[in-house]
């Protein structure tokens, strides 16, 4: 038995009012993406539900790819059968023991779209209800709680069996929401939020500082493996490096260590501010969750958000940590994150930063270093790179290393 | 020179080798050394993990690495024993294990575990039935293999796999060291199996090389423990060389495995329909679904195994008593014991073990020479 055909229903959307037509649209784009190395399948974006025509695709591998589209929030994988009730019969039959262990219970539900079937909704209930009971020893009815329920579409184009409710991603299509930035480090928390933030529909531009020779050229790769993972659920990514030596060292040079931070910081808020308004973004999202780190309490955060008056968003403010590593862990990236090269929040720690830093003090040390000539040569120096789901950074021998094996 | 026993061993191949030699001289850095040589012997060490995933089926997560299918073997057993033990002391196997797992099985009996073997009908198959009866609140370990070294009976895991489906706290082990590359991936992958053990040198890996696959959530205690390598249920500087030759070795025999089935298949019954005409022979394994393409038991009454090994020998055709590891210590087979033959005749018995580099020509070879053993055999008799 293979599916033939998904029936996606829409979440949220299709509360959206005047918006729903751009957001069918986006969404059916956005599949069209996720489902490109499948050419025979074909997506169709209607105004209640979307349809995917499978033309002989992988349906296991199509409905992994469905399950991490936002905007889906379930569907139905079916098959297209012609309207002959042996047939559908047959196919129901199937369906049910499939899934059937001793003592479980199902339910036949009909839906008859094209009047000109030559039984009705009740007949048909009943007919495959009765096949059913016959041919599955132990099995019973129950209408109210089913253990599994066979959905059973008459249309005019033929007969749709399906019995899987599939949960989707939730959440709204990605580009429907506007476009901001993301303050992506390489550690746990920031693809988690990137995921959130993608989640609501915000397409993401990747901002990551770098240090070299302080961080390692794995510290880089490893923050564009993360990126191209996470462009597996919103299509492709810019992902922006943003040289941070010169700053970090005039920082440590010139800023009582107390400070090393939270200046530090600033200045990585500042640039991420002026490259989202050069790239028509209109919001910065970071990974900080409250009272995680130093530079994670509400003083620091206010010391730190001074520098901008662009919203900066943090999806992640309120989460345990072990919430956020399941997250990691369900959408791939924990393994990743958790490879042990330093990033640039990682180097330059003062042993006992300031968790309460004085906005005050922030601001007058801050004049201690030439924050406009440091910002504008950065800026003259990052380096943007269009990063697609599914490359390869991190194991740049792959190809090597696939003649040997 | 005819070697008909590839479940003893089989040859490293030349392009495994060749992989092999190129690792120990070009990557022959720490997997877990920070530095850039060391990453690029861990990226290699993953690349072979996720190509033996691949081609099995499984996610990358779910390869361990070992030595081979003894300690395989060995760390399902104690692992599970040693972290289960608290919610129960009862292990299953059947009796005709590989010593392997007997022998870890006797060891954690003396250690207070109880153990049930399960008892196998004259084919040497095991019965669901049997393991139904046989689990109890506290079984915490089902271990079947899934291909018998001795005479080649497929072992119903499927089924098995089936009847844990209603048990989903125990741990469900498939020895496969015979039964990879024998046309029944998907019986040994089935939908419940936890942990499944392989074995390198028998599918033209080097030596001291294996893999584990464990199911995703499956907890196991590990036996090694050190550095921390393996996620750390496996400690042991990685053996690179011999990974990167396995995943080779792998892709190989999968990519040769229908025309080797279909042809240890064809030698199989070649001999089976020579040999069964003689009256000193009886016939141990069959060559229907229920039994692996590659193994063929059988004895000549009245005359040993290891006097049929010699005289096979002596033409240059090297096959053996029942299994390597028990044919130098004169135990009788224990397949063959479990199964009710009687001593006389189980000392009696050989082991063909075919493999994807035999040929149709070898066994015309094999059944001229032992119509010429045949009446020398008859004389002693």
């Amino acid at each position: 038995m293979k599916y033939t055909e998904i029936m996606v229903r829409y979440g949220e959307l299709s509360t959206k009012g005047k918006n729903r037509k751009d957001f069918v649209s986006q969404l059916g784009k956005n599949t069209r993406a996720v489902l490109k190395g499948f050419p025979e399948v074909v997506v169709k974006a209607q105004r209640d539900r979307m349809h995917v025509a499978l033309n002989g695709a992988d349906d296991l591998k199509v409905i992994a790819k469905l399950k991490g589209v936002f905007g889906i929030e379930n569907f139905y994988p079916s098959i297209k059968l012609e309207k002959n009730m042996d047939v559908i019969k047959k196919t129901a039959l199937e369906m049910v023991q499939q899934q059937f262990k001793s003592g479980k219970t199902f339910k036949i539900n009909t839906r008859r779209q094209d009047k000109s079937f030559q039984y009705h909704t009740d007949q048909i209930n009943n007919m495959l209800g009765d096949f059913i009971l016959e041919n599955v020893p132990g099995i019973s009815v129950d209408v109210k709680n089913p253990d599994i329920a066979v959905r059973v579409e008459i249309r005019q184009n033929g007969a749709f069996l399906s019995s899987e409710l599939i949960h989707g991603a939730g959440g709204l299509p990605v580009g429907t929401g506007g476009r901001a930035t993301m303050m992506l480090s390489g550690g746990i928390d920031s693809p988690v939020a990137t995921y959130m933030a993608m989640k609501r529909g915000v397409r993401i531009d990747m901002i990551h500082f770098y240090s070299p020779p302080y961080t390692s050229e794995q510290a880089l790769a490893k923050a564009k493996q993360l990126t191209s993972v996470l462009a597996g659920y919103s299509g492709s990514i810019q992902f922006i490096q943003v040289p941070f030596t010169k700053i970090q060292e005039t920082i440590k040079e010139k800023v009582p260590e107390g400070y090393l931070m939270t200046i530090q910081r600033r200045m990585m808020l500042r640039l991420a501010a002026k490259i989202t308004t050069d790239r028509h973004c209109t919001g910065v999202f970071t990974g900080e969750a409250l009272g995680q780190v130093a530079s994670q309490t509400l003083e620091s955060m206010m010391a730190i958000n001074d520098v901008t008056n662009l919203p900066v968003l943090r999806p992640l403010v309120s989460m345990d940590k072990t919430e956020i590593i399941k997250i990691a862990e369900k959408i791939g990236t924990y393994d990743l994150s958790i490879l042990p090269y330093e990033d640039c929040c990682t180097i330059f720690t003062p042993p006992s930063p300031k968790t309460k830093p004085n906005l005050e003090k922030s601001r007058k040390f801050e004049k201690y270093i030439d924050v406009d000539g440091l910002m504008k040569n950065a800026l003259e120096n990052i380096k943007i790179t269009n990063i697609k789901p599914d490359e390869n950074f991190l194991n740049s021998q792959q190809d090597v290393f696939a003649e040997l094996l | 020179m005819i070697y008909f026993d590839n479940s003893a061993t089989t040859q490293a191949l030349p392009e495994v080798l060749d992989t092999y030699q190129q690792v120990s001289e070009k990557i022959w850095g720490n997997p877990s050394s920070l530095h850039n040589f060391g990453e690029q012997a861990f990226n290699l060490l993953e690349q072979s993990r996720k190509q033996i995933a691949d081609l099995v089926g499984v996610h990358q997560d779910e390869i361990f690495f070992t030595s081979g299918g003894t300690e395989g073997d060995n760390w399902v057993l104690k692992g599970t024993a040693i972290e289960k033990r608290q919610y129960g002391k009862h292990l299953i196997t059947t009796a005709v294990e590989h010593p392997a797992v007997h022998n870890s099985m006797e060891q954690l009996k003396n250690l207070g575990f109880d153990v049930t073997y399960l008892p196998v009908d004259k084919e040497g198959r095991i019965s669901v039935d049997d393991l139904k009866n046989a689990i109890r609140d506290d079984t915490i370990l089902v271990s079947v293999m899934a291909v018998n070294n001795e005479i080649g009976t497929i072992q119903p895991i499927k089924e098995v796999g089936e009847l844990l489906k209603n048990y989903p706290k125990i741990h469900f082990h498939i020895d496969a060291v015979q039964g990879i590359g024998k046309g029944i991936q998907d019986q040994i992958f089935n939908d419940r199996v936890d942990f499944v053990t392989f074995s390198g040198h028998k599918f033209h890996a080097p030596r001291g090389i294996g893999f584990m696959y464990k199911r995703r959530g499956r907890k196991i205690a590990p036996l090694m423990d050190g550095g921390g390598q393996e996620k750390g249920l496996r400690s042991g500087t990685e053996n690179l060389p011999a990974i990167a030759g396995m995943a080779k070795a792998l892709r190989l025999l999968f990519e040769k495995e229908p025309q080797a089935i279909k042809t240890e298949r064809e030698i199989k019954q070649r001999i089976i329909d020579h040999i069964s005409k003689f009256d000193k022979i009886v016939l141990f394994s069959k060559n229907d679904s229920g039994f692996a393409p590659h193994i063929l038991c059988f004895a000549i009454k009245g005359v040993r195994g290891e006097t049929i090994v010699h005289a096979f020998e002596k033409y240059g055709i090297y096959i053996s008593t029942t299994s390597a590891c028990s044919s130098k210590k004169h135990i009788p087979s224990s397949t063959l014991g479990a199964m009710k033959i009687p001593e006389s005749l189980s000392t009696s018995a050989v082991r063909i073990s075919l493999g994807d580099q035999n040929t149709l020509e070898e066994a015309d070879k094999f059944i001229e020479t032992f119509d010429k053993l045949y009446d020398e055999f008859d004389k002693l008799g």
